[in-house]
C-alpha cells in the first residue's frame, strides 16, 4: 500500500518529467507547443457552461423540491430485496446524479458507523465503484457541442449499476472482520 | 432522449414543490445549482489548461504516438474504428491511465480532447460515434487502481486501514468494466442489423 501511494503522488510530476525529456531529446519547441495546446483549454471550459448550468439547475430542483428523496423511498426496499441495507442505498442512486450530494452521505455513514464497519465498509466501495454519470456526460458531450446521446446514458447507467451490485456483493462475502 | 429527461426533472421537480411546500428551496437551488456550475467550470480552465498544455508537447514531441503505438493492439479491441496513429488513442490511454490512478483532475482534461478528437473521426455527425459511447461507458464504468477520494474520506473518519477497499474496488470495477463493454457491444450490434434491413 505504501507503494501505491508513492505511485500517486510520483504520477503528475513523473509525467510531467518524462514528457519533457522527451521532448528535449526530439528538439521539440516544448514551451510554444504548451501554450498552443493551453490556449484550447480556456475555450473548451466556457463552452461547456451552458450545458452544465442546465443539467445541475434541473438536478438542483429535482432535489431541491423534495422529489428525488420520494423516489429514493419509492425504490429503496427493491433494493433492500437483494440485500443492500437500506443505509447504503440513497448513496448508489445518488451517485450518479451529483458527486457532492454522494460524498456527504458516504462521509455521514463513515462518521456514524465508522469506517471499519460492514456499512462503513459498503458505502466505501460502493461510493468508489461508480461514478458521476451525468456529470460526465454533460461534460464530455457538452465539450463537443453534441447534444444527442443515443444508448450511452443507458449504457454508462448499466455500469454504475452493476459496479455497485459487485462493490456490495465482494464486501458481503469476502471481507470479514 | 436527454431533451425529455431534462424537461421531465425540472417540470416534475417544481409541480412536487408545488404540492410538497418547497417552492422556497427551489428558488434557492436554482442560482445556487446555476452558479455552483459557473464555478467547475472556472475552476476547470486550470487543469484543461494545464494538462492540454502537457500534452500538446507530448503530442508534437511524438511521445504520445510513440506509447499509443506500444498499446495499440489492447486498445484496438476496444476501439476497433480509431485508425492506427491517430491522436485519439493517446488521449483515450492517458486518460484511463489518469482514471484508474484516481487524478481525477487529470482525467477529465483528457477525457474531453479524447471526445474531441473522436468527434473529427465523427465526420460532423450530430449523434454520437460508436467509440464515442463505448469511450463514455469506459469512463463510467470506472476502472480504478487508487480511489483517492474515498481513502481520503476513510482516513478523515479514522480508518484501522483506509486502503483496505483498494482490492475490492479493483474487483468490483473491472467486473462492471467487462459486462459494460459487453453491453456496449451487443447493442452496436442490434442496430447494425437494423441498419442494414
Amino acid at each position: 500500500m505504501e507503494f501505491l501511494s508513492l505511485i500517486s503522488t510520483w504520477m503528475i510530476p513523473g509525467i510531467i518529467l518524462i514528457t519533457l525529456i522527451y521532448a528535449i531529446m526530439k528538439k521539440t519547441l516544448a514551451y510554444e507547443s504548451f501554450v498552443i495546446g493551453g490556449k484550447e483549454g480556456i475555450q473548451i471550459a466556457v463552452s461547456i457552461i451552458p450545458y452544465l448550468v442546465g443539467m445541475m439547475v434541473a438536478i438542483g430542483i429535482f432535489r431541491a423540491s423534495g422529489l428525488m428523496d420520494a423516489f429514493i423511498n419509492l425504490v429503496a426496499p427493491l433494493f433492500q430485496q437483494l440485500g443492500i441495507p437500506k443505509e447504503v442505498v440513497p448513496i448508489a442512486l445518488i451517485r450518479p446524479i451529483s458527486g457532492n450530494a454522494a460524498l456527504g452521505m458516504t462521509n455521514d455513514l463513515l462518521k456514524i458507523y465508522g469506517p471499519d464497519s460492514l456499512i462503513g465498509m459498503m458505502a466505501s466501495t460502493v461510493h468508489a465503484s461508480s461514478d458521476t454519470t451525468f456529470y460526465v456526460l454533460t461534460v464530455y458531450f457538452g465539450a463537443i457541442g453534441m447534444k444527442k446521446m443515443g444508448n450511452t446514458i443507458k449504457i454508462a447507467l448499466f455500469g454504475d449499476l452493476v459496479g455497485i451490485i459487485a462493490a456490495i456483493l465482494l464486501v458481503i462475502f469476502f471481507w470479514n472482520k | 432522449m436527454v431533451n425529455y429527461f431534462w424537461i421531465f426533472m425540472c417540470v416534475s421537480g417544481i409541480i412536487y414543490a408545488f404540492f410538497n411546500g418547497t417552492v422556497d428551496q427551489v428558488n434557492i437551488a436554482i442560482f445556487e445549482s446555476a452558479k455552483e456550475s459557473v464555478s467547475i467550470c472556472i475552476g476547470l480552465i486550470s487543469v484543461l489548461v494545464f494538462w492540454l498544455g502537457i500534452m500538446k508537447v507530448a503530442e508534437d514531441s511524438g511521445l504520445l504516438e510513440k506509447i499509443s503505438k506500444i498499446f495499440f493492439p489492447l486498445i484496438h479491441v476496444i476501439f476497433p474504428e480509431v485508425p492506427k496513429k491517430h491522436p485519439a488513442l493517446g488521449y483515450i490511454l492517458s486518460n484511463m491511465i489518469a482514471n484508474m490512478f484516481g487524478l481525477g483532475n487529470a482525467a477529465t482534461p483528457l477525457g474531453i480532447k479524447a471526445m474531441e478528437e473522436l468527434n473529427d473521426l465523427n465526420k460532423g455527425s450530430d449523434s454520437p460515434s460508436r467509440s464515442m459511447t463505448t469511450f463514455i461507458a469506459l469512463n463510467t464504468a470506472g476502472l480504478t487502481i487508487l480511489p483517492t477520494t474515498v481513502i481520503v474520506i476513510r482516513m478523515n473518519n479514522h480508518a484501522q486501514n483506509p486502503t483496505e477497499i483498494i482490492g475490492f474496488v479493483f474487483i468490483a470495477t473491472v467486473i462492471s468494466t467487462i459486462l459494460t463493454l459487453i453491453l456496449d457491444r451487443y447493442l452496436h450490434n442490434i442496430n447494425a442489423k437494423k441498419m442494414r434491413r
